[in-house]
């Protein structure tokens, strides 16, 4: 909240003009904050604020509730411009309890606006979280703006008139919570009321007990005295591009995409799939669209998902596969008959954290060397990674042409941040799209000697050194492909010593030269001597503490990896021109392992391993003394 | 499927475009050198394949076979069909997804019981459940061949082999009570070197519109030579072997004065099992008749427990269950036409703009 102007009254209370919020919604898992910070996304998004969102919830359905453990939160930043991150500190918590309170509120700064639920802070719920006495009567939140709200007893109270037991009215408090902050922000309220009415269509009592409860809190803000001031942040208009806008989350991206290459390509897309958390809303949301001839498969493993997807691919269709990390750990065998069938296929890895189980919800980027070196033999596999919650979806298509023109397994490293987290998108006209079409093989494609036409299903295109996509069903071209090594040409099982050195190397070759666009620099001053270096989700946080350095006069450039596997042809020359080269990864440094043994630069890394994105604040201090190392 | 309206299942092979000219075996034959050891069981089996595939008439550019990885993996190489060697355990999934996406296309799908019953039991099983139209043909010779010589989840318990010289510590799986178990619509078992009898079941397995299971008895002359032998020899065969056919009264043994076997197989009144009895002395009446398109597997299930794993006497063979199911890809292309019934064919732009938008203007 950087700036405050007073813009007169509504009715009878101050409004109050701000350029940007972070609020961050925080309750128990059972409590319905994902769907309180969705929904006021939503109104925010049809407002025209540019924002960036960062669901953090517990791996447990129903953690034991009002446990730490237990507490999930939505953060939301907004603004009149543009902005790249959720935020590092919240303006405004809404706690539903002292689990939430507690659990959150070391990340408010100092005079931040708290909105507690009173009724929930009984001396048991207190003990459970170890509150020696209630810090809404002592002064331990002195530093800070606490509106103290009966939300439970006001939410039951305004449900009266329905036949509710006083829990199952409780359970719309996160609704009045919604209204109140929406008068708050001067939110519009229209699609919430829609969102509602559709979500219960079968059960309209329940629908209209929770619009009842929504208006009752926005009504609360109206008229209570504790809120003497609402807030507006007006449209991000000269931020974005003309064009029109959506809100969107990477994960959703992620599946319009998908669809968008099964479009493009005029191939069958058909994706093989067992539920993994972050992954399984891809699963969910395509299977929404068969009416586009999708076909989802839910296998009974993860190797099945890859396999089925393999079998499709070897049949015509465009095969993807979805999970997370463990995911990728089981199908790495699949991965690797995929390299040697020299197929299309997409493996899309929405990365957690890790080893093992890990952190189920949490976000990560360690999955980047399993995807790079995971498996047996000299295995190369191109990897694409998205910067932005949007961009997973062009990060799409961009897979998919690389899978199909070279006939290869990709992977797209997507992650949990990137997955759930949401932002304006510009929905890209037909135009903008590419064209994905490939060509089937339907003719012989080898003379021999004796003058016979025959097709070998291992001669390869000149300069792509792609092999034919000859797909079943195709009349003279029969023929038969496995994991066994096998000659170069006819494709026929071979042991042959200079075969398989010749082929691992053209392997090794076909994905060396995909081809993938240059790195762009980003340095306005042109005289940075320190380059920060990126790849996938960090794209934001690190952005926005470019720009805290620069406006503090630093002189930093900045640069943004997209193509992990080949890596952009000017990476090297791009590296060795600065004094010094800083790359946050959300791991123990693997990109930087990578780089460092690629081009003999001493890339520095700064890492972080928490299950949540870098802070912009943290990043934008590493940078200074970087900066100052340097002079 | 409601009541009123009980499951019709399409016509076999219907989707399949069928060969423009007559085929022999010949053309089913690959260029590739077959790398068998001389003397194995497999070679009939592929003998066999090739010599009945000619009969269904399909066009041979939409036969596809996949296979998994061990001896009789490598069958798809012999053959000139579409074909692919993927690995260990995994082809019943591969082939799911092929034939999924791919309903014109005869998939088949070539295991042994290394491969599709230890590291493959997964996806045989769900293979299965999901009635995927898949011909499964499983090479059960009770062994590890192409590791040379470890014992199989089908050894016999005590089974002495290079990794387990004192003997296999494990109960065998009887996989034809696996697949009934995994709600197989057609479950058959069959003997390498009766060649009329594999091909029946072989045509019975590729005209059921579904996923099969044909178990084929293969001998491993290197590492297990003989396992069958009980099953093989006229005279022990006569005892050993219960030969099942659909509406044909369960007999065996040796030619009874009406000339059907001197055994038969009956419900015991008090336990509901399954046992056998001497015509001679409790005469025909209670004989059960096999029926192979029973509702329930129960008395499949219970003909498969008749034989004894360690021994193989009282060996049912043939076609324990032939139902009709709707199978999964005809399912999955129903509800892609409704879908489009239903919504419309999808767009693109539609979609991508989704409910919520704004507009901001140049």
């Amino acid at each position: 909240m950087t700036t405050e102007v007073n813009q007169g009254s509504r009715d009878h209370k101050d409004v109050k003009r701000l350029d940007r919020v972070i609020i961050r919604f925080a309750g128990d898992s059972g409590d319905g904050m994902q769907l309180t910070g969705d929904r006021f996304t939503s109104e925010t998004a049809s407002l025209g604020n540019d924002l960036s969102t960062l669901p953090n919830f517990p791996a447990e359905i129903r953690a034991p509730a009002g446990t730490l453990p237990g507490v999930s939160s939505f953060q939301v930043h907004f603004a009149d411009h543009d902005i790249l991150t959720p935020g590092d500190a919240p303006n405004v918590l809404v706690a539903m309890n002292p689990a939430a309170l507690k659990a959150n509120v070391g990340d408010l700064p100092r005079g931040a606006e708290i909105i507690v639920n009173t009724d929930e802070f009984s001396s048991r719920a207190l003990a459970k979280v170890g509150y020696a006495e209630n810090p809404l009567e002592n002064d331990s939140l002195d530093g800070y703006r606490v509106h103290r709200v009966p939300l439970t007893t006001l939410t039951v109270e305004a449900l009266k008139a329905y036949e509710l037991t006083r829990k199952e009215a409780g359970r719309s408090k996160n609704m009045f919570a919604l209204g109140l902050l929406s008068w708050m922000y001067h939110r519009p309220t229209e699609n919430t009321e829609a969102f509602l009415r559709a979500k219960f269509a079968k059960r309209p009592e329940i629908a209209e007990a929770n619009i009842t409860a929504f208006r009752a809190g926005w009504n609360f803000g109206e008229t209570t005295e504790d809120f003497a001031v609402s807030y507006e942040v007006a449209p991000a208009v000269s931020a974005f591009p003309a064009g029109t806008y959506r809100n969107i989350s990477g994960n959703l991206a992620l599946a319009y995409g998908l669809v968008a290459a099964g479009q493009l390509s005029e191939l069958p897309l058909f994706l093989g799939s067992y539920p993994i958390t972050p992954a399984s809303d891809v699963l969910h949301e395509l299977s929404k669209h068969k009416n586009f001839g999708v076909r989802t498969f839910q296998a009974e493993d993860e190797i099945a998902g890859i396999g089925a997807a393999l079998g499709a691919a070897f049949g015509g269709a465009l095969g993807v596969t979805t999970t997370s990390g463990p995911g990728v750990a089981l199908k790495s065998e699949t991965i690797g008959l995929a390299v040697s069938l020299e197929l299309p296929l997409l493996i899309i890895d929405i990365q957690r954290g890790g080893p093992s189980t890990g952190l189920p919800t949490k976000t990560e980027q360690a999955d980047l060397l399993q995807a790079m070196y995971g498996r047996n033999g000299e295995a190369p596999v191109p990897i694409v990674a998205p910067a932005t919650p949007g961009e997973c979806f062009t990060a799409t298509l961009e897979a998919v042409r690389i899978a199909l023109t070279y006939r290869t397994p990709v992977f797209l490293l997507s992650d949990g941040y990137l997955a759930n987290g949401s932002e304006p998108w510009r929905v890209p006209e037909q135009s903008e799209l590419p064209d994905l079409r490939t060509r089937f093989t339907t003719a012989p494609n080898h003379t021999l000697a004796d003058g016979s036409e025959v097709f070998w299903p291992y001669k390869r295109d000149e300069e792509t050194l792609a092999r034919p996509w000859a797909v079943p069903g195709t009349p003279g071209l029969e023929h038969r492909i496995g994991g066994i090594e096998k000659q170069d040409g006819t494709g026929n099982i071979s042991y042959d010593p200079a075969n398989h050195e010749h082929m691992v190397r053209v392997r090794q070759a076909k994905v060396d030269g995909v081809t993938v666009p240059d790195v762009e620099v980003d340095d306005p001053s042109g005289e940075a001597r320190v380059l920060v270096l990126g790849w996938g989700s960090t794209y934001g946080p690190i952005t926005a503490a470019v720009r805290r350095v620069r406006r503090d006069g630093g002189k930093v450039a900045q640069t943004h990896v997209r193509s992990l596997n080949p890596l952009p042809a000017n990476l090297g020359e791009v590296l060795r021109s600065y004094d010094r080269v800083l790359l946050p990864e959300m791991n123990l440094g693997q990109l930087a392992t990578m780089l460092r043994a690629r081009y003999l630069v001493d890339v520095r890394s700064l890492t972080q391993v928490t299950g949540l994105p870098f802070k912009a604040e943290q990043l934008a201090s590493a940078f200074k003394e970087a900066l100052d190392d340097v002079h | 499927m409601s009541t009123e309206a009980p499951f019709q299942p399409r016509t076999p092979l219907a989707l399949i475009p069928t060969a423009d000219k007559p085929q022999t075996a010949k053309d089913f034959k690959s260029d590739q050198e077959v790398r068998w050891c001389p003397g194995c069981g497999d070679y009939a089996v592929l003998a066999a394949v090739q010599g009945f595939l000619p009969e269904l008439g399909l066009a041979r550019e939409n036969i596809t076979f996949v296979s998994g990885i061990g001896c009789s993996s490598r069958f798809p190489y012999y053959m000139n069909t579409y074909g692919m060697h993927s690995i260990h355990g995994r082809a019943p999934a591969i082939a799911t997804g092929l034939a999924a996406a791919r309903r014109d296309l005869s998939v088949w799908v070539v295991t042994g019981d290394g491969d599709a019953l230890s590291i493959g039991g997964n996806h045989l099983i769900h293979a299965l459940r999901r009635n995927v139209n898949l011909k499964i043909l499983l090479f059960n010779n009770r062994i590890y061949g192409l590791t040379k010589g470890q014992y199989s989840p089908t050894s016999e318990t005590g089974k002495v082999t290079k990794s387990t010289p004192m003997g296999s510590l494990e109960t065998p799986f009887n996989p034809v009570s696996l697949a009934l178990g995994a709600e197989a619509s057609f479950v058959a078992r069959t003997v390498d070197s009766d060649r009329k009898h594999l091909t029946g079941v072989l045509r019975a397995a590729a005209e059921h519109h579904g996923s099969a299971l044909v178990e084929i008895y293969q001998n491993c002359n290197i590492f297990n030579d003989g396992a069958f032998e009980v099953l093989k020899d006229k005279k022990q065969a006569q005892e050993a072997v219960i030969r099942l056919e659909h509406g044909e009264p369960i007999r065996f043994g040796l030619p009874a004065e009406d000339g059907l076997g001197d055994k038969g197989v009956v419900r015991d009144r008090e336990s509901g099992e399954l046992r056998v009895i001497d015509v001679a002395t409790e005469g025909t009446d209670d004989i059960l008749v096999h029926n192979a398109h029973a509702a329930t597997p129960t008395t499949a299930f219970a003909l498969s427990r008749l034989a004894d794993p360690q021994t193989l006497h009282r060996t049912p063979i043939g076609v324990l269950r032939s139902v009709p199911r709707p199978t999964y890809e005809d399912q999955m292309a129903d509800q892609l036409e409704h879908a489009v019934e239903r919504r419309g064919k999808g767009d693109l732009a539609a979609l991508l703009a989704g409910g919520d938008t704004w507009t901001v203007a140049g």
